[in-house]
């Protein structure tokens, strides 16, 4: 019931706050930092519970931006509509991905999926009703109720930050979570107990992906533009990855938190210093804290509240 | 369009290019194949190699492949502490090594792409020796020198490797250290000073790679990122370990990717390592020549 609160007075306060006269800058960069939020919640779900690696986390987002951008400019697709088909693309991509490559583990897994990103990456620079490697500007439609359509972005992310967090955390406290977390410590032992693992592992790479193309299908209104370099960056793999190690694998929580720390770190660094540094920043906390401190923020708090109770 | 001389063209090419594929690859083939190590960070290493190579060339004019033998006993021992240190921080530890030595890697490979960026700036660097840029022609072809280059010295590194692993002491205690760990640590050898030496051995044998990468084209410091398709692609091929299936392996995805090249334009080049990987990985996990 608490969480259903919280979700509740976050969810009013995300789509309320645009409605306020506030600074056009927040919504501008409290977007990215939401779909991070996404982004690391999704990636979390395969990666902390399941414990399978990642790196295409620019896969699935692109892939759900560009079937954004492909379902507005062929039918003029509302938003919602985008998001949908958006998660959809992705979730078929990471059933697929699933089904080829879930036999295989640990670093196989990781490399096989950085071979989608750069898969998708040339089919979509060879694709010319996308713009191809030049790119497509996008007239963003009008926007009713809120001041700015950058401002109805925020309150769309807001909704959808709070929907992953919720399928986060069901996936968690359910069977499914339990099932995850065994074959994560061993998939031979999980098997024998009668955990379908085939199945599980499918579930969750295809959840994973859905969430991750539904925080990119708006990217495309947000920016006005579209270009398959900057959508299929490694740096949304390290900030997914790195956003859920930092803050803490093990519960639903770690990733928010983590996507919070670095999406507002980023978003100052980026406009204080430069954007190579922001991904310097992000690679050496990562670094740091798997070396230091490997069940991330989550981890010290936890470290920190048993010895003062002490 | 189509002739039969352009696909003997372009299989030549292919096979020099394969065989430069082969060298970048070999140090990964040692690291991941024989070691377990998740090196994601090989081609980084590598890229690093290559901007070595360019301030020892451009700056105190050496020749560009004298650098890249003489970078290997700094990268030798760059390797031997990295290994001691990963040993130390996830090996060691052992429970859920697996997440978190990747994502050290990862991070690392970014740290080192993002230093290389402040060092050297996004520009494209290259390097000068009297063998790049010219050419000889064998009939009606004509065979770029900086390519003949690489494919010797591609072949002098993976026999000498494959010598070193089968025929010494420590080559082959390198190769048990992959069989089977605790059956050498029964025989009284030290597994983990064994993987450290091996480790700096691929990370030296990464600084040779990176300076040939220099001198067959123009490096900038995100290339990196195309390489992780190919080194892995020709590691996984080739059957983890095995370094003459690395040559072999190389050679396809040399011959592939120069066909592609020539049919299909340079646009679609970038996927076929990646692609080649893909295949690999969902058909045959175990590669071509795999125990």
């Amino acid at each position: 019931m608490k969480f259903w609160t919280g979700a509740a007075i976050v969810l009013i306060a995300g789509v309320g706050l645009p409605l306020l006269p506030v600074n056009e800058y927040f919504f501008y960069a409290g977007y990215m930092v939401l779909s991070y939020v996404v982004l690391a919640t999704a990636w979390n779900i395969l990666g902390g519970y399941a414990g399978y690696v990642n790196f295409g986390t620019p896969a699935f987002f692109g892939i759900g931006a560009y079937s954004a951008v492909v379902l507005f400019k062929w039918l003029q697709a509302p938003l919602a509509v985008q998001i949908l088909g958006a998660a959809l693309m992705a979730g078929l991509l990471g059933f697929g991905v699933g089904l080829l490559t879930l036999r295989l583990r640990g670093i196989f897994f990781a490399i096989a999926t950085v071979a989608v990103i750069f898969i998708m990456e040339t089919l979509m620079v060879n694709w010319r009703y996308v713009g191809g490697a030049t790119g497509l500007q996008i007239l963003r439609p009008t926007v009713e109720l809120f001041d700015t359509y950058t401002r109805m972005l925020f309150a769309v992310m807001a909704v959808l930050a709070v929907g992953s967090v919720a399928v986060a955390r069901y996936i968690q406290v359910s069977w499914v979570g339990r099932g995850l977390r065994a074959l994560r410590d061993s998939e031979e032992a999980a098997e024998c107990s009668g955990v379908p693992t085939l199945k599980l592992k499918l579930f969750a790479c295809t959840v994973s992906g859905a969430l991750m193309g539904a925080a990119g299908a708006p990217m495309p209104m947000y920016l006005s533009f579209i270009e398959p370099v900057s959508t299929f960056n490694l740096s949304y793999t390290i900030g997914a990855l790195g956003s859920a190690i930092i803050g803490g694998m093990v519960h639903w929580a770690g990733p928010i938190i983590g996507a919070l720390l670095l999406g507002t770190l980023q978003q100052v660094v980026t406009v204080t210093i430069s954007s190579e540094i922001n991904v310097l920043v992000v690679g050496v906390l990562l670094v740091v804290f798997v070396v230091a401190a490997p069940e991330g923020i989550l981890g010290l708090i936890r470290k920190w509240t048993r010895s003062s109770s002490r | 369009m189509f002739s039969l001389d352009l696909l003997f063209e372009a299989v030549l090419f292919g096979v020099l290019l394969g065989c430069f594929y082969a060298a970048v690859s070999i140090g990964l083939s040692v690291s991941l194949g024989l070691l377990d190590v998740p090196h994601v960070a090989h081609p980084a290493i590598m890229v690093m190699g290559s901007y070595f190579t360019w301030i020892l060339s451009s700056k105190a004019g050496w020749d560009p492949l004298a650098a890249g033998v003489v970078l290997m006993l700094p990268f030798f021992v760059l390797g031997v502490a990295l290994y001691r240190f990963y040993y130390e921080v996830f090996e060691k530890r052992g429970s859920d090594a697996g997440v978190r030595g990747l994502a050290f890697f990862f991070g690392l490979a970014f740290i080192i792409e993002v230093g290389l960026i402040f060092a050297f700036g996004v520009d494209q660097r290259s390097v000068e020796a009297a063998y790049i840029g010219k050419s000889f022609s064998v009939g009606e072809y004509r065979i770029p020198m900086r390519m003949v280059v690489a494919f010797v010295v591609a072949l002098v590194l993976t026999f000498a490797l494959t010598l070193y692993l089968s025929k010494t002491f420590t080559g082959r205690a390198i190769k048990a250290v992959a069989q089977d760990l605790l059956a050498l640590r029964l025989m009284g050898a030290n597994p983990v000073r064994i993987k450290q030496w091996a480790f700096g051995i691929a990370t030296g044998v990464s600084a040779l790679a990176g300076a040939m990468l220099i001198i067959i084209s123009p490096v900038e410091p995100a290339i990196d990122r195309l390489y992780i398709g190919r080194t892995f692609c020709v590691v996984v091929l080739a059957g983890l370990g095995s370094m003459t299936g690395t040559l072999a392996a190389g050679l396809v995805l040399g011959i592939v990717e120069s066909i592609v090249l020539m049919m299909f334009g340079a646009s679609w080049a970038p996927a076929v390592a990646f692609g080649l990987l893909l295949a690999v990985l969902g058909i045959r996990p175990q590669g071509l020549f795999g125990r």
